[in-house]
């Protein structure tokens, strides 16, 4: 009870029209922010972040921390657009939303994603408002081991995301593994696959990967093709009808519970929480055979999850002033700059600024919701826009999205060559979700991996004599036997299909 | 052949052009330096504290060398590909980097990174993170005579978290041991924020951390010994290593540099503007708050102090390649 005192408190303290305000400002900067390829959150609050010194504590962290939920917004607008994801988060949204798109069911996407991401962002909120002291503890119960077994659950998830052929899918995992242990081992600093390169020093960034992967592939399959216009259907929807909610809210649910549980766990990024609501969907499904192809539901879980995550990701900062991100550790700056140390202590000292802060994330949400509905509309014309024109102007977005990452030109031959990468794949029937979800996961399994072991003295029994470790592995190996057996059915459907057709 | 020379003149006059062009502002040189916005590099994640305390600064540089500085990140490698950049960048005043040490003196130590310790032209040191031993609360530890008498009882069974190999904290780990005359299970991690995590959580028996990562946690850990001369303020009651009858000094300290060969009329114009801002109470006061040690070093002293550790660091890195 007294959580809801507290936050009633809180709403008193955000609605007044100047914190009103910044809330607003942030909430459109993160819209803005999150559409655009490349820039991401933590760059935009580093940008604010001189100017946010010149304003009051509750103003400045509560226009930051709207520019963080904000992003997780717009990032799926390129996404389903025009197969851009502007971060590994979205990739499962563009592997299912531009199908969409191509079937003239952008709009609806575009509206389900929003409100998604109003659903369970509002119930990460929920769990951060009522359910934070005692899950506070969660961060810490993940040692290395933990990390590692989770990372290990998380790779699991390749064999369902292989598509038709096992092997090509575990390849392209490969490839994924290889290309992430280009840079500075990062444990102990030795340069690794850098063949003496400064550039390959700091190692590639997943960004420029994935657009390559899949926004410049797209452009080249397409030119190849000589596509006209990207759209397939005849009959175009503009917005999500009541049916499509109603076939999305249960995926929306569980995606919530789950992001925000995730969330967390500091080190867990979005994109790991992602790829798995997008595999527990699939299983969940009652039509699986349209995953890959353009389902519904697994945009709604996945851009539910992102949002649910960022909510989650404000406990372990409040509770220990644990960043789970590079976007929290900026803002951890914010706060910082203003002498504030969140943490226990100020939980104590400065409750009301705290609780001003989670109110106005409910605010946040519904101004985003309000901001976002609107330009469903407005964007999903995009795909009416001829090819010869929409294919350059993707191109475009896409190497300056590469190139504002880390403002190296590096980075766009990296895009440029993995596009060429991702073109190839795609000419072989290679998937290319297992390679992102390598790319993603491979730093915090290598190094959790070997921190592990340190602990241990080399023995492997350190990951199972750890209950939530063994948890995890226990699920690995469900989630690989599992998705084995439904392999195998689903190919004997097939084969059963294509023998009813002759 | 006609088409290449035409080539020839096209190179010609761009090359006129350009050398006329660079040549501008030296025929401008009565304005004195600075005469455009100087860039600020910082080498690590926005949000941390380097980044934190070019913030602090970049107003007041601005306000005393009338122009724009402008905050820009060149973040990789440990820090290494800023500081290789600044190495190959015009040493004409209008980029400088915040530098690091030990860092700027380990990495080339370990491998070719890009620049030397030699090639920067250090202008201030002005804060001080000091490192210092912690162990949770509910440690058994209660001092540090317990703690390295446990760790001879039972010698590589006490783990220590530290962030990176070839690092502070490693260092700092290698030093005691050796002066200890034991062993540790020194545990990297990629980062402060995961370092302090798992110590947090328990997964690792003692951190060496930076003082202002310690201060933020003082409730529930309890520090052991402070790698300094001095007794550090944020933790009056603890001793010092040498204190303890371990002579270790290890810190972290963050200053500013400049390309090779840079004027020394720049130095000197830089270095008073951060010495005027170092010794400035107001941002001292603010620093200790956040658990820093303020420092006002100035060129001659940062490139002394350098000097000497990078004679103590090239020692200790012959244990570790051994």
């Amino acid at each position: 009870m007294e959580a809801w005192s507290s936050l009633l408190n809180g709403f008193a303290a955000a609605l007044t029209p100047y914190n009103l305000l910044f809330a607003l400002i942030g909430s459109i900067a993160g819209t803005l922010v999150g559409v655009l390829p490349g820039l991401g959150p933590t760059a935009a609050i580093a940008m604010l972040l001189p100017l946010a010194s010149h304003l009051d504590p509750a103003p400045a962290i509560i226009m930051m921390a709207a520019i963080y939920y904000g992003a997780m917004y717009g990032g799926s607008t390129t996404s389903i657009l025009v197969n851009i994801p502007g971060e590994a988060s979205s990739v499962p949204t563009a592997m299912e939303g531009y199908q969409l798109n191509l079937q003239g069911r952008g709009g609806p996407a575009l509206g389900i994603s929003a409100l998604a991401s109003f659903a369970a962002g509002t119930m990460g909120v929920v769990g951060l408002t009522f359910f934070a002291p005692v899950l506070s503890r969660t961060a810490l119960a993940f040692g290395p081991p933990e990390y590692f077994a989770l990372t290990f659950l998380g790779l699991s998830l390749v064999v369902s995301l292989s598509g038709r052929d096992l092997g090509k899918g575990l390849l392209s995992a490969l490839l994924g593994l290889l290309t992430a242990a280009i840079g500075l081992d990062p444990l102990t600093g030795v340069a690794r696959l850098t063949f003496g390169s400064m550039e390959l020093m700091a190692g590639i960034d997943f960004v420029p990967i994935i657009m390559g992967l899949f926004a410049i592939s797209e452009i080249l399959t397409n030119a190849e093709k000589e596509t006209k216009c990207i759209l397939e259907a005849k009959r175009i929807e503009w917005l999500p009808t009541w049916q499509d909610i109603k076939d999305t809210w249960a995926a929306t649910t569980r995606s919530g519970v789950i992001g925000f549980l995730a969330g967390l766990i500091p080190g867990c990024s979005p994109a790991v929480t992602s790829f798995m609501v997008y595999d527990l969907e699939k299983r969940f499904s009652k039509h699986p055979e349209r995953f890959g192809k353009g389902a519904m539901d697994a945009v709604a879980a996945v851009e539910g999850s992102n949002n649910a995550t960022a909510s989650g990701g404000f406990v372990p900062l409040f509770a220990f002033g644990i960043p789970s991100g590079p976007a929290l550790a900026v803002l951890l700056g914010g706060f910082l700059m203003y002498g504030l140390q969140p943490g226990p202590r100020l939980m104590q000292e400065q409750p009301a600024l705290l609780w001003t802060i989670i109110a106005s994330m409910y605010i946040g949400n519904v101004m985003l919701l309000v901001l976002n509905l609107p330009l469903v509309g407005l964007w999903a014309r995009m795909a009416l826009i001829p090819f010869p024109i929409l294919g350059p102007m993707i191109a475009v977005f896409t190497l300056i999205g590469a190139y504002s990452l880390r403002h190296s030109f590096f980075d766009l031959w990296i895009s440029l060559i993995f596009g060429v990468v991702g073109y190839l794949m795609r000419k072989f029937d290679f998937p290319v979700a297992p390679m992102v979800l390598a790319t993603v996961l491979a730093k915090l399994m290598e190094t959790s991996f070997m921190q592990s072991l340190v602990l241990s003295k080399g023995s492997p029994l350190i990951f199972f004599t750890r209950p939530i470790s063994i948890a995890f592995i226990v699920l690995t190996a469900v989630s690989v036997v599992s998705g084995t057996l439904l392999r195998r059915k689903a190919r004997a459907q097939q084969v059963e299909l294509e023998e009813s057709d002759s | 052949m006609r088409r290449s020379n035409r080539w020839y003149h096209i190179v010609l006059i761009v090359s006129v052009a350009l050398a006329l062009g660079l040549g501008g502002p030296c025929m401008a040189q009565d304005k004195p330096y600075p005469t455009k916005s100087i860039t600020y590099l910082v080498t690590f994640d926005p949000g941390g504290q380097s980044d934190r305390e070019a913030r602090r600064q970049q107003p007041l540089l601005e306000k005393s060398l009338g122009q724009k500085v402008i905050v820009d990140y060149k973040v990789g490698g440990g820090g290494a590909l800023g500081w290789s950049e600044l190495v190959r960048s015009q040493p004409d005043g209008y980029l400088m980097a915040g530098i690091n040490i030990p860092h700027i003196i380990l990495q080339p130590l370990q491998q070719q990174t890009g620049y030397t310790t030699e090639q920067i032209v250090p202008v201030a040191i002005f804060q001080r993170t000091p490192l210092a031993l912690a162990v949770l609360k509910t440690a058994p530890y209660k001092d540090i005579k317990e703690f390295l008498a446990a760790a001879k009882d039972k010698p590589a069974d006490i783990s220590i978290g530290g962030s990176g190999t070839f690092s502070g904290h490693h260092v700092a780990t290698l030093r005691l041991q050796k002066l200890a005359g034991t062993k540790f299970n020194y545990v990297p991690f990629t980062g402060a924020a995961p370092q302090i995590t798992a110590f947090l959580g328990g997964h690792v028996n003692a951190v060496f951390g930076n003082s202002d990562d310690l201060v933020k946690h003082a409730d529930s850990i309890r520090v052991l010994a402070v790698a300094d001369d001095q007794r550090f303020f944020g933790f009056p009651d603890t001793p010092t290593f040498k204190e303890s009858g371990v002579d270790m000094v290890e810190s972290i300290d963050r200053g500013i540099g400049l390309p090779p060969k840079t004027p020394d009329a720049i130095v000197k114009k830089l270095e008073a503007a951060f010495l005027q801002i170092a010794k400035d109470p107001g941002i001292q006061e603010q620093m200790k708050k956040e658990g820093f040690v303020p420092l006002a070093l100035g060129h001659q002293e940062s490139k002394a102090h350098i000097e000497k550790m990078t004679a103590v660091y090239k020692d200790i890195v012959k244990d570790i390649k051994k």
